[in-house]
């Protein structure tokens, strides 16, 4: 392939692509175009229309309006064989990979004529291979992708769509799942494939990234493209406010002295899904005043330790303090006893979407004296004037108490259940990746509150992904990796290089 | 041609809803009157007049209402919980054997006691045979649709070893017909004439109490966020496993009652033909109710309707009683479409 130069006809161009899901106009005459070899960004906050906007031009979804031309032919809507044929490959946020197959199969499946006598393996391996030399993207190609680690799987998705000869290449949040180390050897290979040519959209929410790994940035804001940059002139500040209209400035953590400890976790161990999620000889102090952060890749025992925090789980060996008490697998004993669970899927486990919002409010206090007369009998009332208190304090968009808790926004839904567990007061906090996919006004809001609730004496145990986060509200930092935790230390004494090290099991301080 | 789920469903849609579907049934239903060569308006004409035409047809619609409004309310409650009890049918005869065991002289009390004894102990048999199936359920992941649809047949091949051979009452004449309740344990009929009983004021005190369970309670709450998201619903604190056992429990007692509404308020006996299906077409009642206890009054009159007129239209017409039975099914069938167009919309593109 050649690689075009100048002002010629864009390897790809959106004119005017307009999607409306009833109301909502996620898609507003979007047009702007893409190069052979650049690294285009499309940044803007949740909901913003990034992820629809690909579906479209996957073929996931159809356009209203608008068309999509590639090399200036419009492509046919609605179809994904027509997109893949026009050299589109998308790497999903979550895979699309059968984990019961090898790294050969998966990358193969879908290629081949239905009736043939004989697979073709031989060259397709052979393409693969040199392939994974010249882009440094390598992988065993007999190891079943079930026991890949995630950079590996994510390699195996860009594999798969360059063997189907992708001239564009998409990557929907490809760093949200990687250490710092496996995003650096990411962007290595991204830039190969620019070298000969590709093109690649990059959807991201982290501006650092944007700003050291792409060529340009196009901003998209309530649907609409609210501007389009050159990376080498942007700056952060320019870009978060093209991106959320205003300029939003996240909490600073001030230094403050730690109390008594409210959690005490002493040589825990506990089985859980798979060997990298059982928790090894766990220690870790949490006390008052003090937000301890909690670093590591997905799936390394972050969730077996939180269910053992938020009551739903018990150790199988090892000392639980919570609060003064061991631990238990009753959340409404824990919650009672001064404990805030901010879940770490609000969809999944923080609400009932389908029930409206006061419901959810006294989900975990129904059957309080305060709530439930005689302990039968639900007392709308009071549930229903608290719940208006609470959207006022919590100030939560919305249509009121009886409005379906589905409906709100996934800023919305967090402050809901915000107001559940901070109204109460609580002693400790267990915040779950408590920003994840939320929008920088709601992500500073959501931080606020838990600086607020450390300054009046909670302890706080956040876990989070985003080392940023991290590094912005916690004292100390610990690493999670395989199941085993590391010393939590004062973040001031830490860098984000030590932490992705310690995350990808490497770190001294690891095992 | 897409489905796109509606950001607000209003009540209107909701009450309309069963209403359109049991329209669309009927509309249906007459292409089979057509293939059977009989005029569809005189036909449902006729088919009316059989179910509301005069006292005696009411009064014989409303019996058959009973059962319905029990068997009913046993799916609707379960169904709220995602616990999809097939097996009312097996229970209903359940609360049946219990009555017939303690009501046949084996307990001898005044009727204002006997009849809540019965009653009692028909619920807790219901609801006993309901144990081992969300036992599985709960605790091993087994499909209770299979266990429960499975039970049925199990308890009514119990029923008929039972009324031909140990319980078989030597005055039946060779019928297979367990021995009467006593007199204490029968109940009284509402009217000077026709077969209704105080069965029908039970149930409608079942549906009211039900429905307060539902939507006053904690237990209701408890139950329909198990239903909805259980996954929530356990991180909120509320016992999962505990509310769907719960659950089973008295969807099962409710599905008793019917049985005992049947013995010891219509037949006066027990019987292998006790009931016609009335634990089937409690799911019916349920769905077209949308799974609302006082919705199920509503449905299961006008599906005891449908088989009492079927009968008389069937007697003036070509048309044989299985057109009831293709109107339930196809009403539960348009009330899933309408439901579901209730909540997404179908847009042409």
């Amino acid at each position: 392939m050649t690689v075009k130069t100048g002002d010629v006809t864009p390897l790809l161009s959106f004119r005017g692509v307009t999607k409306r899901f009833g109301p909502l106009t996620a898609n507003d005459a979007i047009s702007l175009d893409l190069k052979a070899g650049e690294v285009l960004a499309l940044l803007g906050e949740n909901g913003a229309g990034k992820t629809t906007l690909m579906n479209i031009l996957f073929g996931h979804y159809m356009a209203d309006e608008g068309a999509i031309l590639i090399d200036g032919n419009p492509l046919p809507r609605g179809s994904t064989d027509a997109a893949i044929h026009a050299g589109i490959g998308m790497v999903h946020q979550h895979f699309t990979l059968a984990e019961n197959l090898t790294v050969l199969e998966n990358i193969t499946l879908g290629t081949e004529p239905l009736f043939s006598w004989r697979r073709n393996i031989r060259a397709a391996r052979e393409k693969i291979s040199s392939m994974a030399v010249e882009f440094g993207l390598d992988a065993d190609p007999d190891k079943l992708v079930g026991e890949l680690s995630v950079g590996e799987r994510q390699r195996v998705e860009i594999l798969k769509a360059l063997y189907r000869d992708a001239r564009i290449l998409i990557l929907d949040e490809p760093t949200a799942v990687l250490t710092p180390q496996e995003s650096d050897s990411l962007f290595q290979t991204l830039k190969k494939l620019t070298a000969r040519g590709l093109a690649v959209i990059f959807i991201s929410h982290k501006l650092n990234e944007i700003l050291s790994h792409t060529d340009r940035v196009v901003v998209l804001r309530r649907g609409k493209v609210a501007g389009t940059v050159k990376t080498s002139d942007a700056d952060r500040a320019g870009l978060a406010r093209m991106m959320v209209g205003e300029e939003v400035k996240r909490p600073t953590a001030e230094a403050m002295e730690p109390g008594a400890p409210v959690v005490r976790l002493a040589a825990v161990s506990c089985k859980a899904g798979s060997e990298a999620q059982s928790l090894k000889s766990v220690s870790l102090e949490i006390r008052a005043h003090e937000i301890v952060g909690l670093a590591g890749v997905a799936g390394n025992g972050q969730r077996t330790l939180a269910s053992l925090l938020s009551g739903l789980a018990v150790a199988d060996s090892g000392d639980v303090e919570i609060l003064g008490a061991p631990g238990t697998d009753d959340p409404t004993a824990l919650v009672a006893r001064g404990v805030a669970r901010i879940p770490e899927d609000r969809h999944a486990t923080g609400v009932v979407g389908e029930m409206p919002l006061w419901e959810n409010i006294i989900s975990e206090e129904r059957r309080s004296a305060e709530i439930a007369r005689a302990g039968i009998v639900i007392d709308k009332g009071r549930a229903l004037e608290r719940t208006r208190n609470l959207i006022k304090e919590f100030d939560i968009r919305c249509e009121g108490p009886e409005a379906e808790t589905r409906l709100l926004s996934g800023g919305n839904m967090q402050k809901l259940i915000l107001a559940r567990v901070l109204s109460r007061g609580p002693r400790f906090i267990l915040a779950n990746q408590p920003v994840r996919g939320l929008d920088e006004g709601a992500i500073a809001y959501v931080q606020r509150r838990l600086l607020e609730a450390r300054k009046e004496g909670a302890g706080i145990l956040l876990i989070s992904e985003d080392l940023d986060e991290l590094f912005a509200l916690s004292d100390r930092i610990a690493v999670m990796y395989h199941g085993h935790l590391s010393p939590a230390r004062p973040a001031s004494e830490l860098t984000v290089g030590e932490v992705g090290l310690m995350m990808s099991g490497q770190g001294a301080e690891a095992a | 041609m897409r489905i796109e789920a509606r950001q607000q469903v209003e009540v209107w849609r909701i009450v309309l809803a069963p209403i359109l579907a049991v329209l669309a049934a009927l509309v249906l239903g007459a292409g089979l009157i057509l293939w059977a060569g009989e005029a569809v308006f005189a036909s449902y004409w006729a088919l009316l007049k059989g179910a509301l035409g005069s006292s005696f047809a009411i009064n014989e619609t409303l019996t058959r209402t009973t059962p319905l409004i029990f068997t009913g309310l046993a799916a609707a409650v379960a169904f709220r919980a995602k616990f999809y009890n097939i097996g009312a049918e097996g229970q209903l005869y359940c609360g049946a054997l219990a009555a017939t065991f303690f009501g046949t002289g084996l307990v001898g009390l005044p009727p204002f006691l006997m009849i809540p004894f019965l009653m009692l102990v028909g619920a807790i048999a219901g609801g006993a045979i309901l144990i081992v199936p969300v036992l599985l359920k709960t605790h091993m992941k087994v499909d209770e649709v299979v266990t429960t649809l499975l039970l049925n047949f199990v308890i009514l091949l119990l029923v008929g070893y039972l009324l031909e051979g140990p319980w078989k009452d030597p005055m039946s004449l060779g019928w297979p017909q367990a021995a009467p309740i006593v007199d204490e344990g029968i109940w009284p009929p509402l009217l000077a004439k026709g077969r209704l009983h105080l069965g029908f004021v039970f149930a409608l005190i079942a549906a009211a109490l039900a429905w307060a369970l539902m939507r006053f309670t904690v237990w209701g709450y408890e139950i329909r966020a198990v239903g909805l998201n259980a996954s929530a619903a356990g991180f909120a604190g509320i016992g999962v496993n505990a509310t769907v056992i719960r659950t089973a429990l008295i969807s099962g007692g409710l599905a008793g009652l019917a049985g005992v509404s049947e013995v010891a308020g219509l037949k006066g006996y027990l019987t292998l033909d006790l009931s016609p299906g009335f634990g089937y077409a409690g799911i019916a009642v349920a769905m077209l109710a949308q799974l609302h206890p006082l919705g199920v009054i509503l449905s299961a009159f006008f599906i005891s309707a449908v088989y009492v007129g079927a009968d008389a239209m069937s007697r003036t017409t070509d048309i044989p009683t299985y057109i009831a039975d293709v109107l339930v099914g196809l009403s539960v069938l348009t009330i899933l479409v309408s439901v579901m167009l209730t909540r997404y919309r179908i847009r042409w593109s």
